[in-house]
């Protein structure tokens, strides 16, 4: 704990340098996600919150365009913001869930939860700070492009690519099951205590 | 190129805090709300902070493999996402609500 302590001292001198010479696009992007991403966590209707996320997934594809993964940006708007957000906006809109329906948590739910996730935030940031700098820099120009992407998903990894398309077919299968209406619904709710334990 | 010299400033430290920091918030998330809705956003939110860190490590060891991951990971996002709401439809539809903590019924 001492040593975690000392390492998380050691990384707030390194703070003190680490922001001077970032350029500012990369600073505000990073600010918007964070702050974003907060707002998800924290706002209390769930539309809002889902707009909030669709936010976030945009500034996290401009955090990919300065990666120099355009592609990678390009999916991500199309698949996240586009596909699976309109989704789960759909269902809010068909369970009308837009109104505050969530019951309050008392204070020691947040408290607890903070404590958990800023305990886990030092000890990845701490885990770095021991691990130091692995990674060489060698960025290879046009990595993030549609050739070279599709030339090693269609070579190297044509099989996983594969079992993620039978992965596909059973989730749509499983939800067309799951959201089809049946006759008799067997009610969640005891109704009365059966015999049957 | 003008991204590339954006680029050439940025250290990879940085966007292992930003994602940590991500992940973390969605964590707590997961942790605090109570909304299945907003829970399975939680978890969304956590693994884009993974494909954030897949993407910055790909880019700066100037190896395609970490991209292809995040393309499974979306893969596996979206064949979560559309389970787990359909689930969810499925108790709201006999419980009326979508609160995760009525769950605990399930047990045996």
């Amino acid at each position: 704990m001492l040593a975690l302590i000392s390492l998380n001292a050691k990384s707030g001198l390194n703070f003190n340098t680490m922001f001077q010479n970032l350029p500012i696009p990369f600073l505000i992007l990073s600010f918007l996600t964070i702050l974003s991403s907060l707002y998800v966590v924290t706002s209390k209707n769930p539309v809002h919150s889902v707009l909030a996320l669709i936010f976030t997934f945009f500034t996290i594809s401009a955090h990919y365009v300065l990666l120099n993964a355009q592609f990678l940006a390009v999916v991500n708007l199309i698949v996240y913001a586009g596909a699976i957000m309109v989704l789960f906006l759909f269902v809010l809109m068909l369970l009308n869930l837009s109104k505050e329906t969530e019951p309050v948590k008392s204070n020691w739910w947040g408290i607890a939860a903070s404590i958990t996730a800023g305990s886990m935030l030092l000890i990845i940031t701490a885990a770095f700070q021991v691990t130091g700098e692995a990674v060489a820099k060698n960025p290879v120009e046009g990595i993030g492009l549609v050739k070279a992407l599709g030339k090693v998903l269609f070579t190297r990894f044509v099989v996983p690519f594969e079992l993620t398309g039978i992965l596909f077919l059973a989730a749509m299968v499983g939800a067309v099951l799951l959201g089809k209406r049946e006759k008799n619904n067997a009610v969640l709710i005891p109704k009365e205590e059966g015999g049957n334990s | 190129m003008s991204l590339l010299s954006i680029f050439n400033q940025v250290e990879i430290s940085h966007y292992i805090y930003l994602s940590t920091v991500l992940f973390s918030i969605g964590l707590f998330g997961v942790l605090f709300r109570r909304n299945a809705i907003i829970l399975l956003m939680c978890i969304e939110l956590m693994l884009n902070a993974v494909n954030l860190l897949f993407t910055a490590f790909s880019t700066y060891m100037g190896d395609a493999d970490g991209q292809i991951f995040v393309f499974f990971i979306m893969v596996v996002a979206a064949a979560e996402a559309a389970v787990g709401l359909a689930i969810l439809v499925l108790v709201y539809r006999n419980t009326r609500k979508t609160d995760v903590s009525f769950l605990d019924q399930l047990k045996g």
